[in-house]
């Protein structure tokens, strides 16, 4: 893999990152399975793109991106709670219906935004080159994210809402109110995917309507094979396995990429992927068999 | 033992580095698309053909394809793959994989294939000269051609009827792109909105006396119900074309249309000049042309008019 590529492949990661982090949000602390980032991600971008294409400040831009991706966490959480439409398909609802939302929003099917001003037009004069300016800005900007969101799942507030997720009905015997908890979970785990689409918009120069397409399948890799590579029960260090996760999936995709001297070609890139996250995921729980396994032999007296 | 094992580890690796290393004299192109599937696939071969034929072999020529499968993330990281591996050219077919790849790309001329609308995806700022390291082909639709053909089966056309949907961008665009170019070759459009596909008979009945002919742009409200249009013709002895060759074979009269293998030698061209010394920027954003003629020469009798000579003659596709 070449510099730029690693480079470029550390930028997508951290991207996805808060992708990770918005779904571990959804899928860990609430117990919440929430297809809706499959549209969020794309609204997020399209609605940024599209402010950009109309002059309005970048800056101002992605924070309505991320408004309208906690927007519709919101329709997803309502549809659920008051309802009672099952959590995944109250989510598939407003992912259906965000292609068409994203589609008008657009006004095309691709929006680009290659020659318009973004988030990193003001730093591009610093004389750094692109290769390493966007990789430096996203990082700093998606771990800035990072420690904020730990920082408030260790609140009384974020307390409360991971309390929701391990025990609801434990937590609203102490007095939590459950759906407005549900309702601020999902407002916030969307923001963060539609943060994410709006940042991978102005680095890569379009919003279109299929980008969304499995981002749910990527935050949720992201996430476990995170959690697999670095255990803890510390917030913090459970939001950087996050971004970790991320990466790791983005390079596993990188390696497919350059896996055609193996003999691969084009067209085995999604399997040898699922390969690479699967050999992620299967180790560590190999190791801990055989290493039980060992136990096992010395506690035997070393003659089993 | 050890040592074999040693040796053979030493020999994959060095195998893997010979494979990698790219000897001095070769023609590097990387191509990537966003999808595979046949349309786009035959593009590839194409291009690939049109290299072959100009003194490019198998030896000399390293020609890599990296498809995204659908996902515009990997495409990203493809084209920041391809940048980093320093090929003498990219080619990126379908517009996020050009855009990502227009991004990606400092030094490295960018050659893209069925971007339909070139200037709207900002992959160049002018069509007559681009500027920077970016050309490539639109495979915006051959509209004049279409006419032209239109005027080759009825030369005493002089309004057509276009039914469409206002709500579909594509068609709109369309629409108003046929309208300078009818205006251009003496032809009045006249407009048919149909917002959805139950209104679509009505629309194109309207247009009986009123119009010697119906054209049914690239509109999947108007496609859907086809069917209802070519009733139309029939019942109302007015001809009706299409935009796309496969409604040919659903009952409109012909219809001129692409090739994709086509579009891959005609990028391919695009390819030579720039391998021949070209600047990408300078050359003109090439423009698609119409390779297949569908026609249908049944329903062209049921709709009141006979399909002339010189055309049945050169169609690639006649139904029966």
């Amino acid at each position: 893999m070449s510099l730029f590529s690693f480079m470029g492949t550390l930028e997508i990661g951290l991207i996805f990152g808060l992708v990770a982090m918005g779904v571990y949000l959804t899928f860990r602390v609430l117990d919440f399975p929430d297809l809706t980032v499959d549209g969020s991600f794309t609204l997020g971008a399209a609605v940024t793109a599209a402010l950009i294409v109309s002059s309005v400040n970048p800056y101002l831009a992605t924070f309505a991106g991320c408004l309208a991706g906690a927007a519709a966490g919101v329709v997803t959480a309502w549809l659920n709670l008051r309802f009672n439409i099952l959590h995944l398909l109250a989510s598939i609802l407003t992912m259906t219906a965000l292609y068409t939302i994203n589609l008008r929003v657009m006004g095309k099917p691709n929006l680009a935004l290659i020659t318009d001003p973004t988030v990193l037009t003001p730093f591009e004069g610093l004389g750094l080159a692109n290769m390493y300016l966007k990789p430096l800005f996203v990082g700093v900007f998606v771990i800035t994210v990072g420690i904020l969101l730990a920082l408030f799942l260790r609140t009384q507030y974020g307390l409360a809402m991971r309390a929701v997720g391990a025990n609801k009905r434990m937590a609203q015997a102490n007095g939590i109110v459950v759906k407005e908890k549900v309702y601020a979970g999902l407002a916030l785990s969307n923001g963060l995917v539609a943060l994410a689409g709006a940042l991978f918009a102005q680095t890569n120069g379009f919003a279109d309507s299929t980008m969304g397409i499995g981002t749910i399948v990527v935050g949720l890799a992201a996430v476990i094979v995170g959690e697999t590579l670095l255990s803890s029960r510390k917030m913090l260090i459970i939001i950087f396995s996050c971004i970790v996760g991320s990466i790791l999936y983005r390079l596993a995709i990188g390696f497919a990429l350059n896996a055609d001297f193996l003999g691969f070609n084009a067209s085995d890139l999604n399997l040898i992927t699922a390969l690479l996250v699967g050999l992620a995921l299967v180790l560590p729980q190999l190791r801990k068999e055989w290493k039980a396994k060992q136990a096992a032999i010395k506690a035997n007296g070393g003659d089993a | 033992m050890k040592f074999t094992t040693i040796v053979k580890a030493a020999a994959l690796a060095a195998g893997v580095l010979c494979t990698t290393a790219q000897a001095a004299d070769q023609t590097y192109i990387a191509t990537t698309a966003i999808v595979e599937h046949p349309a786009l696939d035959s593009v590839r071969a194409g291009i690939k053909d049109s290299l072959m034929e100009n003194g490019y072999t198998e030896d000399n020529l390293k020609f890599t394809f990296e498809s995204a499968q659908g996902s515009p993330a990997t495409a990203v990281q493809i084209a920041r793959k391809m940048v980093g591996d320093e090929p003498d050219l990219i080619v990126a077919i379908a517009t996020p994989s050009a855009q990502a790849a227009v991004t990606a790309s400092e030094n490295i001329p960018v050659i893209f294939s069925v971007v339909t609308d070139p200037l709207g995806a900002k992959l160049v700022s002018n069509i007559e000269k681009p500027g920077g390291n970016v050309t490539g082909l639109s495979d915006m639709l051959p509209l004049a051609q279409q006419l032209e053909l239109l005027q080759e089966i009825m030369p005493n056309l002089k309004t057509l009827g276009v039914p469409y949907n206002p709500g579909e961008p594509n068609a709109v665009s369309s629409v108003e792109a046929l309208k300078v170019i009818a205006k251009e070759k003496g032809i009045k459009i006249i407009e048919a909105p149909a917002p959805k596909s139950s209104d679509v008979a009505f629309a194109s009945q309207k247009l009986i006396g009123k119009a010697d002919a119906i054209y049914c742009p690239i509109d999947n409200t108007i496609i859907s119900a086809l069917e209802a249009v070519v009733k139309t013709g029939i019942d109302g002895q007015i001809p009706v074309f299409a935009a796309d060759t496969d409604s040919v074979a659903r009952g409109a009269i012909a219809a001129l249309g692409f090739n994709y293998y086509d579009l891959g030698k005609q990028t391919g061209e695009l390819v030579l000049r720039v391998l021949n010394g070209e600047n990408a920027g300078d050359i003109p954003v090439k423009f698609a042309e119409g390779t297949n003629l569908a026609i249908n020469p049944k329903m062209a009798a049921r709709m009141g008019i006979e399909i002339p000579a010189s055309v049945t003659a050169r169609a690639t596709q006649v139904i029966e």
